[in-house]
């Protein structure tokens, strides 16, 4: 069992061997996955809090599969922040609920740095489910799994984000984890949805999804959070489908085959046309079966008790 | 009462006078000064041992929080953290509730501060009704109240119309205008600053433009419309700059930074510790160099600790849930000798300047004086102390400082004013 991984807070704060780690014991998870029986009794007797201050449905189902094949314990709680802010801190929330005697906490947050306040709060090891603008580093882990399954290696590999990279902590995962595993990394859409500063990532940056095609190996294609339109941080739904939409004529024009990948969920024929995402160039249902996969080995990782 | 101070460091710039002397306060005032004065019983002697005694130290930007915000500090608190911080006198910003944008709310705060005495607690008002920005306090009422300036601190006067008419009215009276300088139509619910470092931490951001777009329309509007100015807690370089070029001009233009945006910067961000969310936010290595910079070239006037006490369960939130704000008053002096004097930045005399001088010449009020006559305001200081910064040591009722832990050399033991003194465990 790995020592260096008490928390998951984010892929800023891991080091490449502890990602290597998490990828390497996943693929033993993935294969259970593949079983008939797919239950394993590495976590029983261990209980696993989720506790999602933000609505979400499929990173939720996804965590609460992995716990309960590993035989884990699960307690949900599930609110707004906002319904939370006007009673009980965050604070007493999760050592409440850690006073009832859980061991994992897993947690997702409109606000940045929620996770990192509570693992300075709590003694049980805290997996970061999404923080506000920041971090979805189990997002980021299965999405670097499901691209090392396809390639080998990430090594080298041409990696693109497209869309609203400023507030997208899918991105943030996806540029931390990536970079440290040697990937090239690009981000692509709007100047508007492209935060000041990301060059210091060390990222490239391409406001022209043709060109981004042309560098890719893969299209890591972001939700366009319909909110944003509304916000006028772009123009329009329409203009961006036109612009920076990935569809078929876009595909072909560019002369050669490219993986689509997308954390979803999916609005289609937005940023994603349907026959795209449903094709054979598509990593998407891989991504989601990795991800179980992935919250099981940073489950056991940072869950097992040393005995 | 008698009180013996030997072997005092006399620091007064004004005077232009570093040197020692015994000092013999009587009932308050200054009674004799020179070498081996006695003879006198007296109710408390104290060898300095070279220690500082400068004219009282001067916070010009505090938040005491009372009325309406008791739990996180009162007049009382403010005024025993003042004391304990070195200062023997402070003005409060009007952002309390209700906001003091009336004669009867400044004098409620006034009454309640000289039943201390310890501390001269001064009052600015707001600028407009409720800090709402849209109509004008009743600025001379006000002033009649005993208010020695004004600010929406907290907030800017966006509106330009509004500025304008603050400027004319407040220059009637010759009292200056305070800006909060920021742009909220750019900062939105950013609470970090933009910058090459933040950009890893994920978090809201504020463009430094926001701070430097309104002080830039007010240095304008100064021009155009007259008053007295002076922009608080600055913390850009190129805010710097401009403040420089408008002092060039011969503007009525005076400004202060704070210790935090002096000796913290926003690296420190990685951790997510709310103590360190303050408004405006933590800047970049290289505009601490250039607010530094400001100060030795004597662009930036004073120094001022915006003192923003919040209770614990306030600040022990979720970042984007916490209030912005730290508090300064008792490690501005520890951080300002240990980082300046002690670094060899500045020297004395420039120490007293920004601390005790500047402040009072803004906000128009007499300078303490040391000589013989003269009521004793003074401030005694331990250049050499060193001490680790210790919340639960605090007078303040609050403990969010990012100065936590910092160790410290040079340290505040003591301030007389009046017949009131405060004499600190490290001095006895």
């Amino acid at each position: 069992m790995a020592e260096g991984i008490t928390n998951l807070l984010g892929l800023r704060e891991l080091e490449p061997g502890s990602i290597v780690e998490i990828l390497d014991t996943a693929r033993t998870f993935r294969e259970v996955l593949e079983r008939p029986i797919k239950k394993v009794p590495t976590l029983q007797g261990t209980t696993v809090v989720n506790l999602f201050f933000e609505s979400s449905t499929r990173t939720r189902i996804s965590f609460e599969l992995a716990e309960r094949r590993l035989s884990a314990d699960v307690v949900n709680f599930t609110t707004s922040a906002s319904s939370v802010s006007k009673g009980e801190t965050l604070k007493d929330t999760a050592r409440n609920i850690e006073a009832m005697k859980t061991d994992v906490v897993v947690i997702r947050h409109s606000s940045t740095g929620a996770p990192h306040f509570l693992s300075r709060l709590l003694k049980s090891p805290v997996i970061n489910a999404g923080d506000g603008i920041n971090e979805h580093p189990t997002q980021g882990l299965l999405d670097m799994f499901t691209m090392r399954e396809k390639f080998g290696d990430l090594k080298g590999l041409h990696v693109c984000i497209v869309g609203d990279i400023a507030h997208s902590r899918v991105a943030r995962s996806n540029i931390f984890g990536l970079s440290k595993l040697g990937a090239h990394v690009a981000v692509c859409g709007p100047k508007t949805l492209i935060p000041a500063h990301i060059d210091q990532l060390g990222v490239k940056i391409f406001y022209d999804i043709d060109e981004a095609i042309k560098w890719a190996d893969i299209l890591n294609v972001l939700r366009i959070q319909l909110e944003r339109e509304a916000g006028g941080d772009f123009p329009s739904i329409r203009e961006y489908r036109l612009y920076w939409g990935v569809n078929r004529h876009r595909l072909e024009k560019s002369g050669k085959s490219i993986v689509i990948m997308h954390p979803g969920p999916i609005n289609r024929g937005v940023e994603l046309d349907a026959d795209i995402a449903d094709g054979d160039a598509s990593l998407i249902l891989e991504q989601v079966t990795n991800g179980v996969a992935i919250r099981m080995a940073v489950l056991y990782l940072t869950g097992v008790k040393p005995s | 009462m008698k009180i013996l101070l030997r072997n005092a460091r006399i620091i007064d710039p004004i005077a232009n006078i570093d040197g020692l002397s015994d000092i013999f306060i009587v009932d308050g005032y200054i009674q004799e000064m020179g070498m081996s004065l006695g003879g006198n019983p007296v109710n408390y002697e104290i060898n300095l041992n070279g220690k500082l005694v400068v004219p009282g130290l001067f916070d010009m930007h505090t938040h005491l929080r009372e009325p309406g915000f008791e739990y996180k500090e009162d007049i009382a608190s403010g005024i025993g953290a003042a004391a304990n911080g070195g200062f023997t006198a402070i003005a409060a910003m009007p952002n309390t509730d209700p906001v003091v944008d009336s004669a009867d709310v400044v004098k409620y705060v006034l009454d309640r501060a000289k039943q201390s005495g310890l501390v001269n607690v001064y009052q600015i008002a707001a600028i407009t009704e409720g800090r709402k920005g849209e109509r004008l306090s009743e600025m001379r009422d006000l002033v009649e109240a005993g208010a020695v300036a004004f600010s929406d601190d907290g907030s800017a006067v966006m509106s330009s119309h509004i500025m304008r008419l603050a400027l004319e009215y407040s220059s009637m009276l010759g009292t200056t205008i305070i800006q909060h300088c920021e742009d909220h139509n750019l900062t939105k619910y950013g609470s970090a600053n933009e910058s090459a470092q933040t950009i890893r931490y994920g978090l809201k951001t504020q463009h430094p433009l926001a701070e430097e777009l309104v002080l830039s329309r007010d240095i304008k509007m100064l021009k155009a419309f007259g008053g007295k100015y002076h922009a608080t807690h600055l913390s850009t370089a190129e805010s710097v700059a401009e403040v420089r070029r408008a002092k060039k001009e011969g503007l009525p233009i005076t400004c202060d930074v704070t210790p935090h945006h002096l000796f913290l910067d926003d690296t420190i961000l990685s951790s997510y510790d709310s103590d360190y969310k303050v408004n405006p936010p933590l800047r970049t290595s290289e505009d601490r160099a250039a607010l530094i910079e400001g100060l030795k070239d004597g662009t930036i006037d004073a120094i001022a600790s915006d003192h923003a006490p919040h209770a614990l369960h306030e600040k022990e939130v979720e970042f984007d849930a916490a209030p912005f704000g730290m508090i300064g008053l008792e490690t501005t002096v520890g951080a300002v000798m240990t980082k300046l004097y002690n670094e060899r930045v500045l020297g004395l005399f420039d120490m007293v300047r920004l601390l005790s001088i500047a402040p009072r010449r803004i906000l128009g009020i007499p300078l303490p004086s040391l000589t013989r006559g003269a009521k004793a305001e003074i401030s005694i200081i331990d250049p050499e102390m060193e001490w680790k910064v210790d919340v639960d040591r605090f007078k303040s009722k609050s403990r969010n400082t990012g100065f936590k832990g910092w160790k410290f050399k040079g340290a505040p033991v003591g301030t007389i004013n009046g017949e009131k003194f405060y004499f600190s465990e490290r001095l006895v």
